[in-house]
């Protein structure tokens, strides 16, 4: 107790130095079971970075892929005394955490794009937004100098649209749910005013729950949802409150119960129920792939570009991954003791890997699902000056499933990047099959039902990415089922011999950085226990 | 190698296939659009099919694409296709990278599309039925192995 932090030991300890006495004393473990205990960390499996000390002298570490794990991989072995080596099959580093600029390409299978994208605009084609709970991603964030700003991620003042509903004429995501909640609250006050409800709640919760629906539905006297000022006060206004003479606000219509179920609006409200999709969200300013190149500052001079592994062997003595150089065809080998692939399944399973073959049948049960992004950059910040939406998602029953405002740069003259389609499934297959330039005047007549008068006159150029179509990887990101889990997910992520996986796939946060770094921790711990071992 | 796949034969059963896909919504927690695209909808004949989902990976002219090692396969010129039973299996099971599309396409949807690729791409012209789906989802044969390389 001689490093207790207070120097007044007859003090009570605050919370903080508690927990760095804690942590102290009984290491990061100790102090992650003391975080969960006293209400901290319980959201995130991450609990500190790795400590991976000891590295017996000369072992060395092949990693393939440097995406994030594979360079967080790099990174964390590397300071755990480690020497690392990665084969990158790309001519950049980054793997999915990817932005495109101006001036860059975009090289599909069948197709290339240079991007026109004005300075300081960008697309993130994969990841672009970080929930305030993936930790280690946050963590290596502040590790690495990466600045973060603010993901506009619920927008109230954005629109749903479907075409089955109000006529196909988009609706503010607020009326929506305004009138959702109102309808529901109405009918379930009648239900307990009926006392259809008598058996299932007591007297007391009965009085309450009536009292729960006038509040939450704002319910008139009659207990129904009916336009009036109270309700305006939520959802908005026909002539909005202001000064002087003709300062009284006026009230608009609700919508009716009919139209309100049409719009399916619970979907959204869901949506934005999940622990993933929760404010608060974050996004590296000026594209998501300054997390790849704050990795790549570290460990990017262990990285051999445009090497496309070819077989990958391991006997007692070490791995040997064969490779091809795809610029100059030159052949070649890598040797290390211990091997991290990060390589995704679509290609791995294609791939001659010397693992048994429980870990060849897990690898080649996961389909990859598909998905598109389209960005649209518009010459004005429309959005902003003429609907009063500053970034958040409209999203719509057609195939390119949303569109998504910027965050960042609000109020800015100049041009700007709108996401114009973020589609999986039906919708990402149908656009993928398609040209680039068909898949951006297909964004540009979908996404027209938002901003009809704006939306083709103020576009300037277009960048697209089908993930299916991405040479590297051809797909997007693992699809796991509940059965292919159980089936194999440990044959997966089990070390073998001297080879270990990571990457998203090897994570229950599937199409996330922070499952690709958490898996990516996993695998080093793992590793570096069997080389101390051994 | 034998593999499951129940959520295959389970939604091959069902009445409608267009229903919550799990590749529209693949996996727990996962980054995506949101509830959104709900009526996104596949063609009925097997051209529009192979447009509309096919081509996203095996490109317009099927021949697929990427290089030795990351390839999509050609299904143009595929023998593997002259044995019907081959692409339903794959189509109800997925192999590899390829997913099952028993969540996104109807048996008669799946019956017109291989009909289409084996008879347009190839020259299998004997249409697949959708009787010969329900063959394969009774007997529930192995998915091949991968040989992705041809």
């Amino acid at each position: 107790m001689t490093d207790f932090p207070s120097p007044d030991f007859l003090a009570p300890p605050t919370r903080r130095q508690l927990l760095t006495m804690i942590g102290k004393v009984g290491g990061t473990a100790a102090l992650y079971q003391a975080m969960t205990v006293l209400g901290h960390a319980a959201e995130s499996q991450f609990n500190g970075p790795p400590k991976l000390s000891g590295a017996r002298p000369g072992a060395s570490v092949l990693v393939l892929g440097s995406g994030l794990a594979g360079m967080l991989a790099a990174y964390e072995l590397t300071k755990a005394g480690y020497k690392v080596q990665i084969l990158e099959f790309q001519g950049r580093t980054g793997g999915r955490n990817y932005s495109v600029r101006g001036g860059d390409t975009i090289a599909e299978l069948g197709s290339t794009q240079t991007v026109g994208f004005a300075p300081g605009n960008y697309l993130n084609p994969g990841p672009w937004r970080i929930p305030y709970h993936h930790r280690t991603v946050l963590h290596y964030c502040k590790e690495l100098g990466v600045e973060l700003e603010h993901f506009a991620q619920l927008n109230h003042n954005a629109f749903v649209h479907h075409k089955d509903a109000y006529g196909g004429k988009p609706q503010r995501y607020r009326d929506l749910y305004v009138d959702y909640k109102g309808h529901v609250a109405e009918l379930l006050a009648k239900s307990l005013n009926a006392g259809a409800l008598d058996t299932a709640v007591t007297a007391d919760d009965k009085a309450k729950l009536l009292e729960a629906m006038k509040d939450w539905g704002v319910l008139d006297k009659s207990m129904a949802y009916t336009k009036g000022v109270k309700v305006g006060e939520q959802r908005g206004w026909d002539r909005p409150p202001g000064g002087g003479v003709n300062g009284a606000p006026i009230p608009g219509d609700v919508g009716s119960l009919s139209d309100t179920l049409s719009t399916k609006v619970w979907q959204q409200i869901g949506f934005y129920t999940e622990h993933v999709m929760q404010t608060t969200m974050f996004q590296p300013k000026g594209g998501m792939d300054h997390i790849g190149k704050a990795f790549a500052a570290k460990v990017g001079s262990l990285v051999r570009l445009n090497t496309h592994v070819t077989k990958i062997a391991q006997d007692d003595k070490g791995v040997t991954a064969s490779w091809t150089d795809t610029k100059t065809g030159a052949t070649g080998e890598t040797r290390a003791d211990w091997l991290v692939c990060t390589i995704p399944a679509t290609v791995l399973g294609q791939l001659d890997i010397q693992v048994s073959d429980k870990k060849k049948a897990a690898i080649r049960a996961l389909p990859y699902g598909n998905s598109v992004k389209i960005g649209l950059e518009m010459k004005r910040r429309f959005w902003e000056t003429d609907y009063a939406i500053y970034g958040g998602h409209s999203f719509t029953d057609q195939d390119i499933s949303l569109i998504s405002y910027p965050t960042g740069n609000w109020f800015g003259d100049g041009p700007a990047v709108i996401l114009g389609a973020y589609p999986f499934g039906i919708g990402a297959y149908k656009l993928a099959g398609m040209t680039p330039e068909k898949r951006i005047a297909a964004a540009l007549d979908q996404g027209s039902v938002f901003h009809p008068a704006e939306y083709k006159a103020e576009f300037r150029s277009g960048a697209t990415v089908a993930w299916s179509r991405m040479p590297w990887i051809l797909g997007c990101c693992a699809t796991w089922t509940e059965e292919s889990r159980e089936a194999h997910y440990q044959d997966l992520v089990s070390m073998e011999g001297r080879i270990v996986l990571a990457g998203e796939h090897c994570s229950y946060y599937g199409c996330w950085q922070e499952g690709a770094l958490l898996s990516s921790l996993d695998a080093i711990s793992r590793l570096h226990q069997r080389a101390s071992a051994a | 190698m034998v593999r499951k796949h129940k959520v295959g034969l389970v939604a091959l059963s069902g009445i409608s296939l267009l229903a919550a896909a799990t590749l529209a919504d693949p996996g727990f927690a996962q980054d995506r659009p949101g509830p959104s695209g709900s009526n996104a909808e596949v063609a009925d004949s097997g051209k529009q099919i192979f447009e509309e989902i096919c081509q996203a990976c095996h490109m317009p002219d099927a021949k697929g694409g990427g290089e030795a090692g990351a390839r999509v396969p050609a299904l143009a010129g595929n023998r593997n296709l002259a044995n019907k039973d081959y692409p339903i299996i794959i189509l109800l099971k997925g192999r590899g990278g390829m997913p099952w599309f028993t969540d996104i396409l109807t048996k008669p949807q799946i019956a017109a599309v291989i009909t289409y690729v084996r008879g347009h791409f190839n020259d299998y012209k004997d249409p697949v039925t959708v009787a010969d789906i329900d063959r394969i989802g009774s007997t529930n044969p192995p998915v091949p192995d991968c040989n992705c390389g041809h």
